[in-house]
């Protein structure tokens, strides 16, 4: 599903969070939003999902524009938010439908592929902060969303797990050719996942630079080209330069 | 309770083969502070009544006032012996439970129009807080006048004692649920019922059962005031009983009935509670 938004911008009580921000996005395109602490980029997210409504500015999903909820758009928050009274495997069926033996099966694919094998019965308060994170990411995968919203996703990750899981999006990605937006602060992240990385900067947010991304996937984690992507966003990220 | 519910803490989980091991030793250890914490808790009480009766015996406290706890055991015994005892007992946790039911059903229905409507809130809330500053004994009089001195107004009573406690406690269960945690349900499209059924009941069941648990502790107070206003049968008739035959151990046999149901349908309550919230990630002394 395409994406666009045309000068959202999102004021609390008089401060502005985010503004003007204008972006196209194609369907099955990955879209990094990368920027320093506090700029707007969950809030820029939640815009898009419409749990938000309260933005200014037109965001059209594929050719509507609303603010409605769309059910094809899957979300992970900053934080698991898991349903402390159902255990793993509840959690990660929470948003499927159909028969209870179907949604298992899913859901326990989905559990198997982020390491969580075994663990369907354990309840939220067993997890650890990381184990917590991937079934939610389990959650968010397990409906195969053609939008998919993601806030910082793997940064409670160890850098090995983190890799994987990257990797395992990708999988869903070329699956169901789902457009993703992913907020993130690792830059090796944004490269090596997406096909364009916007920078937004500044309080209020906006929209600095967008860096384009033309390598071909599977990627290579340590090419010459992704460090040399990595050196120019540093520098577009870097504060002390105007 | 919100952030206790978000926060997911670090866990440690047990390695499948030692599992059902760890199982039965947490048992074990389970029952062994069960015995331990009895036996430390029952010292005092057992040393103050071994006190007590040997003061008793010596005639040192005047057995007309304060009778030995002997006697006091004897007359339950008695009364359980010739019948009485069960009559009294029974007609008295009816009037608990009966009351409790009404006062904790309606209670569920305002308190969830009240939690779920904002509408509802701004129409009935101010009302009902201003009437809870009321103590709710101060009604008996009216229900007295209005609806005799039969059962029907010894059970409202309870019901409104038991109302209170449980209305406040769900509404704030509702409106205290966690923001994030519905729009983890709104992001899967559910619909207001859904989300009510599947986010907002789970949610504030912590809440609901904390109001019940002391609904039901105001449900006893209350059947007392009741059964002392006028009363032929109950635990409560006989405190008024035991007074005007100068019979103290018939108090005191009521007092300490009315300690151990009252304990019991707490325990039961406690019960319902730990199964329904083992999921709740509290600290386990
Ligand atoms: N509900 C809210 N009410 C008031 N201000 C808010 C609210 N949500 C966000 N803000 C403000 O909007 C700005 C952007 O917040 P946002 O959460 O989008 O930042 P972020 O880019 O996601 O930061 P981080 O990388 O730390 O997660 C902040 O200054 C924040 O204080
Ligand atoms: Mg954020």
């Amino acid at each position: 599903m395409s994406l666009a938004l045309r000068d959202v911008s999102r004021t609390f009580n008089g401060t502005t969070a985010v503004q003007n921000v204008n972006l196209e996005v194609q369907p099955g395109e990955i879209i990094g939003l990368l920027g320093t602490s506090g700029c707007g980029k969950s809030t820029l997210l939640r815009a898009i999902s419409g749990l938000d409504p309260e933005y200014d500015g037109e965001i059209e999903i594929n050719g509507t524009v609303s603010k409605e909820i769309h059910d094809t758009t899957g979300f992970i928050f900053q934080e698991p938010r898991l349903l402390p009274w159902l255990n793993v495997l509840d959690n990660v069926t929470f948003g499927l439908t159909g028969s209870r033996k179907d949604k298992e099966n899913r859901a326990i694919d989905y559990l198997e592929s982020v390491g969580l094998r075994g663990k369907e019965k354990l309840y939220p308060r067993e997890l650890s902060g990381g184990m917590a994170q991937r079934v939610a990411i389990a959650r968010a995968l397990v409906t195969s969303p053609e939008i998919l919203l993601l806030d910082e996703p793997f940064s409670a990750l160890d850098a090995f797990t983190k890799m994987q899981l990257q990797d395992l999006l990708l999988d869903v990605w070329k699956k169901y050719q789902s457009t993703i937006v992913l907020v993130t602060h690792d830059i090796d992240e944004a490269t090596y996942l997406c096909d364009r990385v916007v920078i937004l900067r500044g309080q209020p947010g906006e929209v600095e630079k967008e860096v384009t991304i033309e390598q071909e996937r599977p990627r290579d984690r340590g090419s010459e080209e992704l460090a040399h992507l990595k050196s120019e966003i540093l520098e577009s990220l870097d504060l002390s330069k105007q | 309770m919100a952030e206790q519910q978000n926060n997911v803490t670090a866990g440690y989980v047990k390695p499948a083969p030692s599992e059902v091991r760890g199982k039965k030793a947490s048992i074990k250890k389970k029952k062994d502070s069960l015995v331990k914490t009895v036996f430390m808790g029952s010292i005092i009480p057992v040393l103050l009544i071994i006190i007590w009766e040997i003061l008793c015996r010596a005639g040192v406290v005047p057995s007309n006032q304060l009778p030995a706890p002997s006697t006091i055991v004897e007359k339950i015994i008695s009364m359980a012996q010739d019948g009485s005892l069960w009559g009294h007992v029974w007609i008295t946790t009816y009037r608990v439970l009966v009351g409790f039911v009404i006062g904790t059903v309606a209670a569920i229905v305002l308190g969830s129009f009240v939690g779920f409507y904002k509408k509802a809130e701004q129409l009935f809330d101010p009302m009902i807080q201003a009437f809870r500053s009321i103590p709710s004994l101060a009604w008996v009089p009216l229900f007295i006048l209005w609806l005799g001195i039969g059962e029907t107004s010894k059970v409202t009573m309870i019901a409104v004692g038991v109302f209170f406690p449980v209305y406040l406690n769900i509404v704030s269960g509702i409106l205290g649920v966690d923001r994030k945690l519905i729009e983890v349900g709104k992001m899967y499209g559910l619909n207001t019922l859904q989300l009510v059924k599947r986010i907002i009941l789970p949610a504030s069941l912590p809440s609901f059962l904390v109001g019940m648990r002391s609904g039901l502790g105001l449900g006893w107070m209350f059947v007392v005031a009741a059964e002392l206003m006028g009363a032929s049968q109950g635990l409560g008739f006989l405190l008024v009983f035991g007074q005007n035959m100068s019979s103290p151990e018939t108090i005191l046999a009521s007092i300490i009935l009315f300690a151990i149901i009252g304990k019991i349908t707490d325990w039961i309550l406690k019960l319902v509670e730990d199964r329904s919230l083992h999921w709740q990630d509290r600290l386990e002394k």
